[in-house]
């Protein structure tokens, strides 16, 4: 069957399981949108206010199901506002396919107009990218960007496709949906050898990452700990992971991680890495990171391999399968001084808690807000964030009963990403989403409140409004003399009004009761709904460990 | 640990822009390359990228794991400890009569030669390992060098080894 490149395009998608696709049409893709009306029985286009909008909502979409999330823009600017949602993507490894049209062949390198040479500028933060300047190859390509995409360690594939190419007819024939290519199994050999690291290990520290987060090996790793007497702790992009009732699991370790997570990596003798990539913001100081303790590192990825600190034993391949021939042979022990010696640290960490209770200054405090949402959210709940002290509380305080249920921008951290991609979220899922948002961070993309109400998005958004970008003015307090300089907001916005003239409801909050009615009523409405939240723009992120410094750097009072 | 120059030859398909991919990704992760060179090979679908890069044992793994991540990537080696490696060098030396009979007995020692003569200056071709174009450059140093050009080195494993065997 022959058919115009922009209907070969769609049908391939469909052919590979989208369902859905965010995008912002132009000029130089009016033909893909022609063929989307074509087949809108079949593939449902969201329209999002900006093109970054689209691409943050594809990687929400990815996140909360694992699918490969797809974003069209046009050519020019449309295809340089998905570059910062691609590179989110990116360093989050989200699997994503990004399309964008060009100008014909016969206008590329002319400067033409709304001409960029977009696989030139995201080279750096894709997986890989295609120019398509042959009809004949444009449905192989779409099947190997979804491979691309999906495989081994995902990430966003782009793909460019002049419109002379969406123009052409060519044959087409449907093909099955791709497979993710195979990925190896460690060998024999090294899984004894883990084994045998786990065995002599007197103080195993589980640590969890993004790699295994989406694996749903959350109760099979809480039964490894306690068969070996180990405690588990995870990395910013491996929250989710881990049913948080089991007492084995310290939580976030890290810049902002909990204090007995980061202690207790700290004083093991034994680090089970499983699908982790030890960025800085969890390491600290590297060449004081971990000192005390042999690294067993499990990778999808080769290259994390000894990248950021040096492993003793690192095992390359399918993380769940080694993981599980680990698990099946290591002996059970009970090491009973180390969990002694953790719940020491745990006792130590409530202290700090209740120390920063007592000393809140406002009615309404950050724990308390998190306290409230825990306590009444519905089953199934996607928490989204934006980036901020609201997220780093939000990595403290949220409750996740499943994986794949924390969004949010960990290698990036892209402010401006959670509206789009708590829109995401729910168009995959259809679970209800809650975002969890500061007043800098909203301030960058709440065009897509529109998005949320056209599409009868129910999502609610918790606005944590300091009047302050919160995390940078934290850094001013600790390392800058409080020099505060361009981080106090001083905005007169009216979230309520603003949120209403969008067409969404809007609640202010400003104690305990007014958040607990706020949040109720919007569960309830079922409707997009900002709720202002009145924080003090004092409250700080603790425990901090100072950027570049050590577990003994540890900050966990306000001075 | 110590830092050593270790040579790897890298199979990648051959296309446009396959080197920009390579090279950028050089850019990105930071390392420093002391040299690349990228010719056809015995296979038409394939160039070969040659690379010299001075680092640790850490360094050159990461590399060769970062190489490898690439799609266009097919194949990476670590040359062995020493493998045949081949530079030319073209350098235009000025050509003055009290040093032309110093600048003749250097050709001739190092097996290069004179491909164009002229009363103001000559220009020579070298080739050989990367220390014997060093040291002819620095022979030339007092004469007068107007201009030169290195290709950067091409190398192979010594015996039947290739890419492919293993
Ligand atoms: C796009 C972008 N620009 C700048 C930053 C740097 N930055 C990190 S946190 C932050 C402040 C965020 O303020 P807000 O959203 O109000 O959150 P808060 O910290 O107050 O909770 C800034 C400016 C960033 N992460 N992303
Ligand atoms: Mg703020």
């Amino acid at each position: 069957m022959k058919l115009t490149g922009a209907q070969i395009l769609i049908r391939t998608l469909i052919e590979q399981g989208t369902t859905d696709v965010f995008g912002y049409p132009g000029g130089q893709v009016i033909n893909i949108y022609d063929a989307l009306y074509e087949y809108k029985d079949q593939i449902n286009h969201v329209l999002t206010a900006h093109e970054q909008g689209a691409s943050h909502a594809a990687d929400g979409y990815s996140r909360a199901t694992g699918k490969v999330g797809v974003c069209i823009a046009t050519s020019g600017p449309g295809a340089t506002n998905l570059v910062t949602g691609i590179a989110t993507a990116m360093l989050d490894s989200v699997p994503m396919v990004a399309i964008t049209g060009n100008v014909p062949c016969s206008l590329i390198g002319k400067d033409s107009f709304q001409e960029i040479d977009i696989t030139g500028v995201t080279l750096p933060i894709t997986k890989h990218n295609y120019f398509v300047n042959n009809i004949a190859d444009l449905a192989d390509t779409v099947r190997e960007a979804f491979t691309v995409a999906k495989s081994g360690r995902p990430g966003p594939v782009l793909i460019d496709i002049p419109k002379d190419v969406q123009v052409a007819t060519y044959e087409y024939e449907e093909q099955p949906v791709t497979e993710k290519l195979p990925i190896p199994k460690v060998k024999d050999k090294l899984i004894e050898e883990a084994v045998a690291l786990v065995n002599e290990s007197k103080k195993p520290y589980i640590y969890v990452g993004g790699g295994a987060a989406g694996l749903g090996l959350g109760e099979e790793i809480v039964a490894f700990a306690k068969k070996i007497g180990g405690v588990i702790g995870c990395s910013f992009m491996g929250l989710s992971a881990i049913p948080q009732e089991s007492d084995r699991f310290l939580g976030m370790q890290g810049m902002h991680g909990h204090y007995a997570s980061s202690m207790a990596q700290n004083e093991a003798d034994l680090i089970i890495a499983v699908g982790v990539r030890f960025s800085d913001r969890a390491t600290g100081n590297v060449s004081k990171f971990a000192k005390k303790s042999k690294i067993l590192q499990i990778d999808v990825d080769s290259a994390e391999i000894n990248k950021n600190v040096k492993v003793h034993l690192g095992l390359v391949g399918d993380v769940e399968d080694a993981f599980k021939r680990i698990a099946d042979k290591c002996e059970a022990q009970d090491n009973s001084a180390w969990l002694n010696r953790v719940d020491q640290l745990k006792k130590e960490e409530k202290g700090f808690e209740e120390e920063i209770a007592a000393a809140a200054k406002a009615p309404l405090t950050p724990k308390r807000v998190f306290d409230i949402i825990n306590e009444l959210k519905p089953e199934a709940t996607i928490t989204a964030t934006d980036v901020g002290q609201h997220q780093m509380w939000a990595a403290q305080y949220a409750t996740f009963d499943r994986p794949r249920r924390f969004v949010s921008s960990g290698g990036l951290g892209t402010m401006g990403f959670g509206l789009g991609a708590a829109i995401g979220a729910y168009v995959a899922t259809k679970d209800p989403v809650v975002l969890i948002t500061g007043d800098g961070s909203f301030g960058m993309n709440l065009n897509e409140l529109a998005t949320a109400v056209s599409y009868k998005i129910p999502v609610v958004i918790v606005l944590m409004n300091n009047g302050v970008l919160g995390m940078v003015r934290q850094w001013q307090t600790l390392f800058f003399g409080k020099r505060y300089s361009n981080t106090v907001l001083g905005r007169k916005t009216d979230f309520v009004a603003l949120a209403k003239a969008f067409g969404a409801d809007g609640y202010l909050a400003e104690t305990e009761v007014e958040f607990k009615k706020a949040f109720e009523q919007a569960v309830k409405a079922n409707k997009p709904t900002v709720i202002d939240v009145r924080i003090d723009k004092d409250e700080l992120v603790l425990p901090m460990l100072p950027p570049g410094g050590a577990i003994d750097d540890i900050i966990t009072k306000i001075k | 640990m110590d830092k050593k120059q270790f040579v790897i030859a890298v199979y990648v398909e051959n296309k446009a822009g396959v080197l920009t991919r390579v090279t950028a990704m050089f850019t990105r992760r930071g390392f420093n390359i002391d040299a690349l060179t990228v010719g056809e090979t015995e296979h038409p679908e394939y160039s070969r990228i040659t690379i010299a890069m001075s680092g640790d044992s850490l360094a050159k793994e990461q590399l060769i794991n970062q190489l490898k991540k690439l799609l266009v990537v097919k194949k990476v080696e670590v040359l062995e400890e020493d493998p045949i490696k081949r530079e030319l060098m073209l350098i235009k030396v000025l050509n003055k009569s009290e040093n032309r009979s110093d600048i003749m007995t250097a050709v001739d020692v190092f097996r290069a030669s004179v491909i164009d003569y002229g009363v103001e200056g000559m220009c020579i071709e070298v080739t050989g390992s990367p220390s014997k174009i060093d040291a002819f450059v620095k022979l030339m140093q007092p004469f007068g060098i107007l201009e030169m050009c290195r290709t950067g080195i091409v190398a192979l494993d010594r015996g039947n080894k290739t890419l492919f065997s293993e």
